[in-house]
């Protein structure tokens, strides 16, 4: 007979959590509202993430990462995505970069590349979607063809995470366009290679602080041994990196969704209408109930999908539900935080609305929600 | 440098204090903390080792709750740890915990023990005293700036409007205050190795001691009478003056 079910975080784990906890309380938060206003990263805040390993933290620590497993990451996610999802997300788009390499990168490119995103506090970015290709990725025109010791990559990539400031750029792009997905291969971009542009930062209605913008590729050169895998590995790839990623998607959308219902529960306790704090109103009470039900099945939810992963079980049913139901709950619930502040949710100098704008994003990246309910019908009717 | 720091577990700040039904302080619901000024000590001492090398002893006294504080300085970057615990010394006086703590020393090789000025929960400020008494080690209290040079330590102490600067010869007892530094988080890497560093646990007979009665007891806790919420006095200047005059006088009595 299997024990009981243990909801308990590890000592370590509760550790990580205080951790990131004070770290977004102290350091995130009260610079949270300037980022979101100014669209742009604290850079010492940047520089602060990667001194604590915040930074990579998928990258084992003999390649200068912390060295998380995925249940540590999702806690880590959540608390960065609580002081502000814009820092999350950097964080957790350098690790959806790093996940290919440690799949299936040779040791020499992973002491090549991974320290400096880890020790090195830089970040990575992952291009995969296209202008045409976002949800159909099978179908992205980049392409890279081999001219003796080297590959010679052409495209145009759109909205990649931490795109003006990465280390290094996670490209993929045909090297064989009649094999259609089994012709895709990935390749590091170092930054500063002859041929490699942005485009501008992205104008965003959320994780407005986040570097988002367009990748351009034009005839940039990379030695044959910047090849990630094998030559027509790179869908695969990229599949497996996205479903390792994904429980972290949902911790952040947890993340945001605890923010907002914590201010949503204070402002309730103090603000008065009618003689008493809101908070004695039955309708008050039913919708806070309500959120904090959906935001701890949603947590339950992702870290039941880190467990799998973990314990080498299948999980991509479980990574794909968290991902959804977490970041639908993330927009419910911010939704309703607005509601529950009235006018002052709406203005810009109460967190909430922020909240709810950044909300949508998890809804829509990383497999939008409605690619996630087809990966779950497909392992129903598998 | 060797550098032993003494550390205690105490309440967050933030925690409200409740009594249980027997009138003991309850900790039910209460997020536990390394006593604020021992995280100066931690960190003063892990940036002396950074600098000069050496190793970072941390010692605590408590029970088995405490050691998620000893693993928090060891993820910061302190080497090793001894934990005392012992159902003995679950209400012990400060004479008692001195005499403890310099029994645990014993042994221990170290050029500087490094502390808290005071605990923010009993705020007896009375180990470190009485330990470098036993030990019979020179002191330098509330230090908000450390200096070593070989052998010696120069201190700062801060009072109103001037700095009082001491120097004792090491080994010596070092109470931090705040100011000292600004303490670290431990970085998520330190959180993953502390698990591996040595954590000894020792007890009372292990250190050669037997029960001891405290000197001091505990009778018994109060908490203090809730605050009665302020009074405002309404109405013309010279009639509220009045009114007020009287409350002072009849109902505060403080003039």
């Amino acid at each position: 007979m299997p024990g009981p079910l243990d909801y308990r975080l590890s000592d370590e784990q509760l550790a990580l959590q205080k951790m990131a906890r004070e770290f977004a309380r102290q350091e995130i938060s009260p610079v949270a509202l300037k980022m979101d206003e100014e669209e742009e990263l604290d850079p010492f805040l940047i520089k602060r993430l990667a001194e604590y390993g915040l930074q990579s933290l998928n990258t084992p620590v003999e390649y200068g990462g912390s060295g998380l497993d995925a249940v540590g990451i999702c806690i880590v996610l959540e608390e960065l995505a609580k002081g502000c999802a814009s820092v999350a997300v950097t964080s957790a788009a350098t690790a959806l970069a790093a996940y290919p390499l440690l799949l299936a990168g040779s040791d020499e490119q992973k002491k090549r590349f991974l320290p400096p995103i880890g020790e090195g506090g830089g970040l990575a970015s992952f291009c995969l979607t296209e202008a045409e290709a976002g949800s159909d990725a099978a179908s992205i025109t980049s392409t890279a063809v081999r001219y003796g010791r080297e590959y010679v990559i052409n495209g145009t990539k759109a909205f990649v995470s931490n795109g003006g400031s990465a280390e290094f750029y996670l490209v993929f792009a045909s090297t064989d366009r009649s094999k259609k997905a089994k012709g895709i291969s990935a390749f590091v971009v170092p930054r500063g290679t002859p041929g490699l542009r942005f485009g501008k930062k992205l104008r965003k209605m959320g994780i407005r602080a986040a570097d988002t913008r367009e990748i351009i590729l034009e005839e940039v050169k990379v030695p044959v041994n910047n090849l990630v895998g094998r030559e027509g590995q790179g869908f695969v790839l990229a599949m497996e990196a996205l479903d390792l990623a994904r429980p972290g998607v949902g911790a952040m959308s947890i993340g945001i969704a605890q923010a907002a219902f914590e201010a949503a529960l204070n402002y309730a306790r103090e603000r008065r209408q009618f003689g008493k704090p809101i908070g004695d109103f039955q309708t008050i009470q039913n919708m806070l109930a309500d959120m904090i039900m959906k935001v701890e099945a949603g947590r339950h939810l992702v870290f039941q999908a880190a467990c799998k992963l973990e314990q080498g079980l299948p999980f991509t049913k479980e990574a794909a539900m968290a991902k959804a139901f977490a970041s639908d709950v993330a927009m419910e619930v911010t939704t309703q935080a607005v509601q529950v502040l009235g006018g002052y949710g709406f203005i810009r100098d109460y967190p909430v609305e922020k909240y709810m704008r950044d909300a949508k994003i998890m809804q829509i990246f990383e497999g939008t929600n409605q690619i996630q309910r087809l990966v779950i019908a497909k392992q129903l009717f598998a | 440098m060797n550098i032993v720091v003494l550390i205690k577990q105490t309440f967050d700040t933030e925690a409200k204090i409740q009594l249980t039904g027997d009138g003991k302080v309850s900790d039910q619901g209460v997020n536990l903390i390394i006593n604020p000024y021992d995280e100066f000590a931690v960190e003063e001492a892990i940036r002396i080792k950074e600098a000069k090398g050496g190793e970072v002893t941390i010692v605590s006294m408590g029970g088995d709750k405490a050691q998620e504080a000893i693993r928090q300085a060891l993820a910061m970057g302190a080497d090793k740890a001894v934990l005392i615990s012992d159902p003995a010394l679950a209400e012990v006086d400060h004479y008692v915990a001195a005499k403890v703590l310099a029994k645990a020393l014993e042994g221990m090789e170290y050029d500087l023990i490094l502390t808290g000025w005071v605990a923010i929960d009993d705020q007896s400020a009375q180990v470190p005293g009485r330990l470098a008494e036993i030990l019979g080690l020179p002191q330098a209290n509330v230090v908000t700036k450390l200096e070593l040079e070989d052998g010696k330590a120069v201190c700062h102490r801060e009072g109103d409007g001037a700095v009082e600067v001491l120097e004792v010869p090491l080994p010596a007892v070092i109470t931090a205050q705040k100011g000292l530094n600004e303490p670290r988080y431990p970085s998520l890497k330190g959180i993953m190795q502390a698990k591996k560093k040595e954590l000894k646990k020792v007890t009372l007979q292990d250190l050669g001691l037997s029960a001891e009665e405290a000197k001091a007891k505990i009778v018994g806790y109060q908490l203090p009478e809730a605050r009665q919420a302020g009074k405002v006095v309404e109405g013309e200047p010279a009639d509220t003056v009045r009114q007020l005059v009287e409350f002072l006088t009849k109902e505060a009595k403080v003039i």
